[in-house]
């Protein structure tokens, strides 16, 4: 679990480095500036790539894409889903 | 004759209950715009002792009160001015400083911002916060709410406000070398510009239009000038990051115009469970800021069928230029069209006289809506705006490339200084990205030229991948197929993102420099 969180929070932290502080978990990142529309896309891409899952388009909302933390938990939900956990 | 707000009393006047905007759930009916622009006014004078004339910066996200402001500026015989919510502290300082704004208006989250900008512009008298002001606030800063609460309520309307030629408001937008520019539009040129786009979108009172673009933005702005203006409603969203999340509204609010940029268009084409029934309600679809790849256009109107789609070209300087009538959309897909209502556009040879059909030349506008300058900008002003007809007139020279075809379509051709280069022949960078997005599996594409002593400009294509298995192999075959030799790129890069403006266009000028290996233009870095 806490390694699923690591490997997003670096993903987010070194493609979109915002203003260089290091974001919170809960930060809303779009809110926050950090990540924008086409953020949101490399970041579905980087998440299918990495954890071998698809998001579906109706899965591309603020509560799973949002925040880390929000990231996270639907990252391990579609792994569990798909009976791989990480 | 009048001044733009009065388009607010009249639609209060004349439906006070009918939403003027919606906004994250809520709805603002004319009557409570108007009277909330109307504090906005009174607060102006009787707290920061705003005097006629001067200039409020808006720096908020697309929300209730920045409409409220922007009315209530222009009620108080203001001038406004709307800064983009991504803005840096460096450059809003410049913003705050280049037009001496006596008032800063804001939100608490972008509060550290704001308060950092204006601890260096001295002519700014109040901060005034939305949302709580943070702790730490200086003391120029004001709630919102304490800002509203005025002594001598209609103290701001017992004063003469102006006239229609007065300055209405300031559109800041990158230069090509240097610091932002103060594109400066009176009353008039905003009522002229409104008038001709609402003309030939035939705008009507009952629509209901749905704008995720920034109010920063001359395009997303004007979607509230116009609502405002036709008593139409306007659902504003901030935010086209969760397409799932605003694309519902289209029906839930049974939408009927959706004003795109090419990046939102690029989004939604590739939607795999777009519903129906968001489409059905919608009449019209425009873009503009860049032309749309051809292939989105077809797509675009397979997904909204009961819309038609404009394309259109414009710039900050004088709002929108032209327009494709849509039924000639199927005919002419490349095309931005003809000069909008009520205006003149021709291309145009160094001397600025009209070049026969066929023949590249500088996009040169004239009437109504064309600016007033830079705001304190004489050089660049001089550069932009020339001699015209008249000892009185002045017309835009866009520095943008166009061509006519003999019919008198105009098609855009790129930037000036855009044009590549190779083997003696011109590119237009344009031209072969669009050739590149009819590719499937191309998201984003740009065309840079190399600097090659034998080519002049070896071509190198950017590319932006949806799938893994395109290669450049693929790619280059494909823009051989359709593309004439010398327009071929040479390599393929693969990337992960391109650079873009805080409007979505693809910043080429970035990428060119970076090809070139000098270091970027200033305001590029700064943007």
């Amino acid at each position: 679990m806490a390694a699923t969180q690591e490997i997003i929070h670096d993903f987010i932290v070194t493609t979109f480095p915002g203003d260089g502080t290091d974001p919170d978990q809960d930060l809303d990142l779009l809110e926050a500036g950090i990540i924008d529309s086409i953020g949101v896309l490399t970041l579905v891409t980087w998440l299918e790539e990495t954890f071998g899952f698809m998001v579906d388009d109706e899965d591309v909302l603020p509560e799973n894409l949002g925040s880390i933390a929000g990231i996270t938990a639907y990252a391990e939900r579609k792994l569990a889903e798909s009976g791989s956990a990480a | 004759m009048n001044r733009y707000e009065h388009h607010l009393a009249l639609a209060a006047a004349r439906r006070p209950e009918h939403a003027a905007i919606v906004h994250a759930g809520g709805r603002t009916s004319y009557a409570a715009l108007d009277a909330a622009a109307s504090r906005f006014a009174d607060g102006l004078v009787e707290h920061a002792g705003f005097a006629n004339g001067e200039r409020c910066v808006v720096f908020l996200d697309n929300r209730v009160e920045t409409a409220i402001a922007i009315f209530g500026t222009l009620r108080a015989g203001g001038v406004f001015s709307v800064v983009n919510a991504t803005t840096k502290a460096d450059k809003l300082a410049f913003v705050l400083n280049n037009c001496e704004a006596a008032v800063l208006l804001t939100q608490a989250s972008l509060a550290p911002v704001a308060f950092a900008a204006a601890a260096r512009a001295p002519s700014v008298r109040k901060v005034v916060v939305v949302d709580d002001p943070p702790a730490a606030a200086p003391d120029a800063a004001m709630s919102w709410d304490d800002f509203g609460n005025v002594a001598a309520p209609g103290c701001a309307a017992a004063r003469p406000a102006g006239v229609d030629i007065d300055l209405a408001m300031l559109v800041y937008t990158s230069g090509s070398t240097g610091n932002p520019k103060g594109v400066m539009m009176t009353h008039k040129n905003i009522e002229h510009a409104a008038t001709s786009i609402t003309t030939y979108l035939e705008a009507r009172e009952d629509d209901v239009v749905l704008s995720v673009l920034p109010l920063s933005f001359d395009y997303g702005l004007y979607q509230l000038l116009m609502c405002v203006k036709m008593g139409a409603t306007l659902v504003l969203e901030k935010s086209f990051a969760f397409p799932q999340k605003v694309l519902p509204l289209l029906a839930s609010e049974r939408v009927t115009g959706f004003p795109l940029v090419p990046t939102m268009a690029a989004l939604i084409v590739q939607i795999r469970n777009f519903d129906p029934t968001w489409a059905k309600s919608v009449r019209y679809i425009t873009n503009t800021a860049a032309a749309l790849p051809p292939a989105h256009i077809l797509k675009l109107q397979e997904i909204f069928p009961n819309a038609k789609v404009f394309s259109m070209y414009g710039m900050t300087e004088s709002k929108r230029c032209t327009w494709l009538p849509p039924e000639q959309l199927a005919r002419r897909p490349d095309s931005v069209g003809i000069a909008i209502p009520g205006t003149e556009v021709w291309v145009a040879d160094d001397e600025g006289r009209p070049v026969p059909a066929g023949t590249v030349g500088e996009l040169v506008v004239r009437g109504g809506h064309v600016m007033q300058g830079y705001w304190r900008n004489e050089e660049a002003t001089a550069q932009a705006l020339r001699p015209g007809r008249y000892p009185w007139e002045k017309v835009l020279h866009t520095g943008d490339l166009f061509r006519m075809d003999e019919e008198g379509f105009l098609y855009f051709v790129g930037r000036k200084d855009d044009i590549l280069k190779s083997r003696g022949e011109k590119v237009s960078p344009k031209e072969v990205e669009n050739v590149l997005y009819a590719l499937p599996g191309v998201r984003e594409a740009a065309l840079v030229g190399v600097p090659d002593p034998v080519m002049g400009h070896a071509l190198k294509a950017i590319v932006v991948r949806d799938d893994e298995g395109l290669d450049a192999r693929a790619i280059l075959a494909h823009c051989r197929a359709h593309l004439e030799e010398f327009m071929v790129p040479r390599t393929v890069e693969f990337r992960d993102a391109l650079p873009k403006t805080s409007t979505g266009k693809i910043r080429r000028s970035v990428l060119q420099a970076e090809a070139e290996g000098r270091p970027l233009p200033e305001d590029e870095v700064a943007a």
